[in-house]
């Protein structure tokens, strides 16, 4: 047996394979930056990174919530439709004169109370997570058209200084607070998965619900925390698309639940849940970020080419997560 | 012997399930430092005794006292807490998390609320030492053996503390060098004073390692026992409420008359899996195949049924040249497989008896042709009378049957197709003494009217039982194959250990 595990310990020496996704993530990455970098004068520059993060903070935030979902195994649709009634709930607010912070909250509490509310009808009522945040999202949508059909726009001081303000980096490079925020939430969100016993308890339920149950794990905590956490981080993400785009829209963030989905699932985490990182995450939004970016700097090709790709990309993804699976799922005799 | 007070008294227990009483006035007692085996056929209740104790179902009569004191467990988290651990048959581990995660998840330690990785990995290595077992504890659980993995439920159940450990089926999946170990590991911690509930179908491994024995018998309770006033006659006769007549009768095996040969395979081989191997099984014969968990049995059977594909070699059926390329063209050929991994690959635990019975069949037929009610009901009928599935409801969901009925309804489903070659990959493991029986007599029988049938199994008796041939293995090689004239499991454990033909 030791001879075994000798040889286990030899193999493992080498990359091991739950890192395998991730690394194909940021070698695609690395790739695309060269790649632009020699095709396009300015674009091997610091700031087209940072540009990738400002422009995609409130994506990043959403798919950090997407991501503790699916890792448990299960899917959030509703995001899109929260992130456009946490910009419709605020423009309104804000007009009718509510003061900035106290906004902020009330968007928070509601995103964070929906989540908490699916979370609770998946796991008491056992009904599979797909119909259940598909009506979420329904609803959510639906609510942003109560509020207004029209498009709000924000004019409050503090939402303006907010979308205004860029952080000097040093050199000519900066940032806006959104992207702050973003990448704090990432770090928080990481050192959660990483560190806490909610965290391993969402790896522990999306490797086997059934097992963790019967492991004393508190399964049915776990499963509504992370539709709390997804509903928290769409409502964030939302806030942050207002901060960028200074309007509440209902028709807003149509189909950004499949971004996210996107870059989760690129960022090399499984759709059967219980393997994959946070890291992989943020890779995946810079990839789809930087996919936009190579297509502006290209000029003449449409928009639409962005959702081409990200096509191809989720193809080729999807394959490498059923070879990996596939691989793993064979029993070491 | 004085006994000491019992660390855990259940009197009275009763649970009942729509449409069966699953538990019905059962008492039971644990004293420390006792391993206790808990005996009954399948779908006598020892599952449901077991899930009842550790809270996975509400009891609806008795109580339980635990330390003098009555409890009632509302989850197995509870029950853990107050002491009681279980290791199930199946290995109820996150396969995807580190072997030092599945021991200590739920119980991490921390400091400040973040979870100590190191201290994790270095404590779980010292109890893993204990164990006698040195392996990687930051490599995935999903890159041991399930024999290992089992090892590691094992102990995460022992580090959290334990007065109360049960161990529901922990050998059925291990070697024999494994269960010395497990055995090792148990008689330890024995000595500490700890109550093991041991459930095993291995009557020698009860034998060897239990001190006393409660007998279930269709939810009741049959008895209290000392291991060492008890025969295994006797034992059985209690299990099953009736003679061994059964089991004695197949001692006699009618030698095969020469059939024609049915399958032939030549040098068939599937690099990796299985190295090349010349066999012939004819119609009517049974042949076994011996060998350790791992040595190239299943996959012989795979490539047979056209599961896997073969790298090298030939395949002739009825002295015809064929190439299975799918199961489907196996079946077609009237061939059935039935496979080891009767949960992951066999049933479909959501349907009823009655849709898993003709599941085979009716893709046999297409879905084009649907099996009309009539038909259905007249199949269901024989099959669950002839293999005596209970219950006998054709409408029962197959995940509340026990496992020994769950793999005769996946037999019948097989045999409702009428095969010519009928593969068994361990039909036995894990069931009962008395499905056993019914289960070796079934083949006894189907092979006296003409079917060939190739047989699996770890049990060395078993296959000496029932074949006309056996080949053994070693290493994912065909080492031997000879008749089964005056063979004895020693022959064939010393065939397997030397793995030449001498």
């Amino acid at each position: 047996m030791t001879s075994i595990a000798g040889l286990r310990d030899l193999r493992r020496r080498t990359v091991p394979p739950k890192y395998i996704p991730v690394l194909v993530t940021a070698g695609l990455f690395l790739a695309m930056f060269v790649a632009g970098g020699i095709r396009y004068e300015n674009f091997a520059t610091g700031q087209i990174i940072l540009n990738v993060f400002i422009d995609n903070a409130f994506l990043l935030v959403v798919a950090v919530g997407m991501t503790f979902v699916i890792l448990t195994g299960g899917i959030d649709l509703s995001v899109g439709s929260v992130v456009a009634l946490a910009t419709m709930l605020s423009a309104s607010l804000l007009k009718d004169g509510w003061p900035a912070y106290a906004v902020m909250a009330l968007v928070l509490v509601i995103g964070a109370v929906l989540g908490l509310a699916m979370g609770a009808i998946i796991h008491y009522f056992e009904i599979q997570p797909f119909i259940v945040t598909l009506a979420g999202m329904f609803l959510a949508r639906g609510l942003c058209y109560t509020i207004s059909t029209e498009s709000i726009p924000i004019e409050n001081p503090t939402f303006t200084d907010i979308a205004q303000t860029r952080i000097n980096l040093g050199g000519d490079l900066s940032v806006s607070p959104s992207a702050v925020i973003a990448v704090v939430v990432v770090l928080i969100a990481a050192y959660v998965l990483h560190y806490t016993r909610l965290g391993r308890n969402v790896y522990a339920t999306g490797g086997s619900e059934q097992s963790a149950l019967l492991m004393g794990l508190p399964v049915a905590r776990t499963k509504i925390a992370v539709y709390t956490i997804s509903g928290f981080c769409s409502a964030l993400g939302g806030l942050l698309f207002a901060f960028y785009s200074l309007s509440g829209y209902g028709l807003s963030a149509v189909g950004m639940e499949l971004d996210a989905i996107a870059a989760v699932v690129i960022g090399g985490t499984l759709l059967t849940g219980g393997s994959g990182f946070l890291l992989g995450t943020v890779l995946g939004v810079l990839v789809l970020g930087l996919i936009q970016t190579i297509i502006s700097f290209e000029g003449t090709l449409s928009s639409w080419w962005t959702r081409i790709f990200i096509g191809l990309l989720l193809f080729v993804f999807i394959l490498l997560q059923r070879v990996f699976s596939g691989g793993s799922r064979r029993r070491t005799p | 012997m004085a006994a000491p007070a019992p660390i855990l008294r259940m009197s009275g227990i009763g649970k009942q399930f729509p449409g069966v009483k699953a538990l019905d006035g059962v008492d039971f007692r644990l004293l420390p430092g006792e391993v206790h085996a808990l005996m009954g056929e399948n779908g006598a209740g020892k599952s449901t005794l077991i899930k009842v104790l550790t809270g996975v179902y509400d009891i609806d009569a008795g109580e339980i006292e635990l330390e003098g004191r009555p409890v009632a467990f509302s989850s197995p988290l509870a029950a853990q807490q107050a002491g009681i651990s279980t290791v199930y048959q199946e290995v109820n581990l996150c396969t995807n998390l580190s072997v030092a995660e599945n021991i200590f998840i739920g119980r991490e330690p921390r400091r400040l609320g973040r979870i100590q990785w190191k201290a994790m990995r270095r404590r779980a290595e010292e109890i893993l030492a204990r164990l006698d077992l040195d392996i990687d504890v930051s490599a995935p659980l999903s890159s041991y053996s399930l024999a290992l993995q089992q090892m590691v439920a094992i102990a995460r159940a022992v580090d959290i503390d334990a007065k109360v450990l049960i161990l529901d089926e922990p050998t059925s999946s291990l070697d024999a060098g494994e269960v010395a170990q497990l055995f090792t590991v148990m008689r330890r911690l024995k000595e500490q004073g700890i109550a093991i509930l041991f459930v095993s179908h291995f009557l020698d491994q009860i034998y060897e390692i239990s001190d006393r024995m409660t007998i279930l018998r269709n939810g009741t309770l049959v008895g209290e026992y000392l291991t060492s006033e008890l025969s295994q006659v006797e034992l059985i006769g209690k299990m099953i409420g009736r003679e061994l007549a059964d089991l004695e009768k197949l001692e006699e095996r009618p030698p095969a008359g020469e059939g024609a040969p049915l399958v032939q395979a030549e040098e068939l081989g599937r690099t990796g899996a299985i190295q090349p191997f010349t066999l012939t099984i004819h119609e009517g014969e049974v042949v076994g195949l011996a060998g350790l968990l791992g040595s190239g049995r299943t996959e012989i059977a795979r490539l047979l049924f056209g599961a896997d594909h073969a790298g090298t070699g030939s395949l002739k059926i009825d002295g015809e040249q064929v190439s299975l390329r799918t199961p489907r063209s196996a079946v077609a050929r009237k061939l059935a497989f039935c496979s080891e991994n009767r949960r992951a690959e066999g049933l479909i635990p959501d349907l009823t008896v009655r849709e898993n019975l003709i599941l085979a069949l009716q893709a046999s037929r297409g879905w084009t042709r649907p099996i009309p009610r009539r038909k259905q009901d007249e199949l269901v009928d024989k099959y669950i009378a002839a293999l005596n599935i209970r219950p006998a409801n054709p409408d029962q969901l197959i995940k509340n049957l026990s496992g020994g009925n769950q793999q005769k309804v996946l037999l019948a489903r097989w045999l409702i197709l009428e095969p010519r070659l009928l593969i068994l990959d361990e039909p036995t493991r894990g069931i009962d003494v008395g499905a056993k029986t019914e289960i070796q007599r079934l083949v006894a029988e189907l092979s006296d009217g003409g079917m060939a049938v190739l047989f699996i199994s770890a049990e060395l008796e078993e296959v000496l039982r029932l074949s006309h041939k056996v080949g053994v293995l070693r290493d994912r090689k065909l080492v031997a194959q000879m008749d089964n004239e005056g063979l004895t499991t020693d022959t064939l454990t010393e065939t397997i250990a030397s793995g030449a033909r001498s």
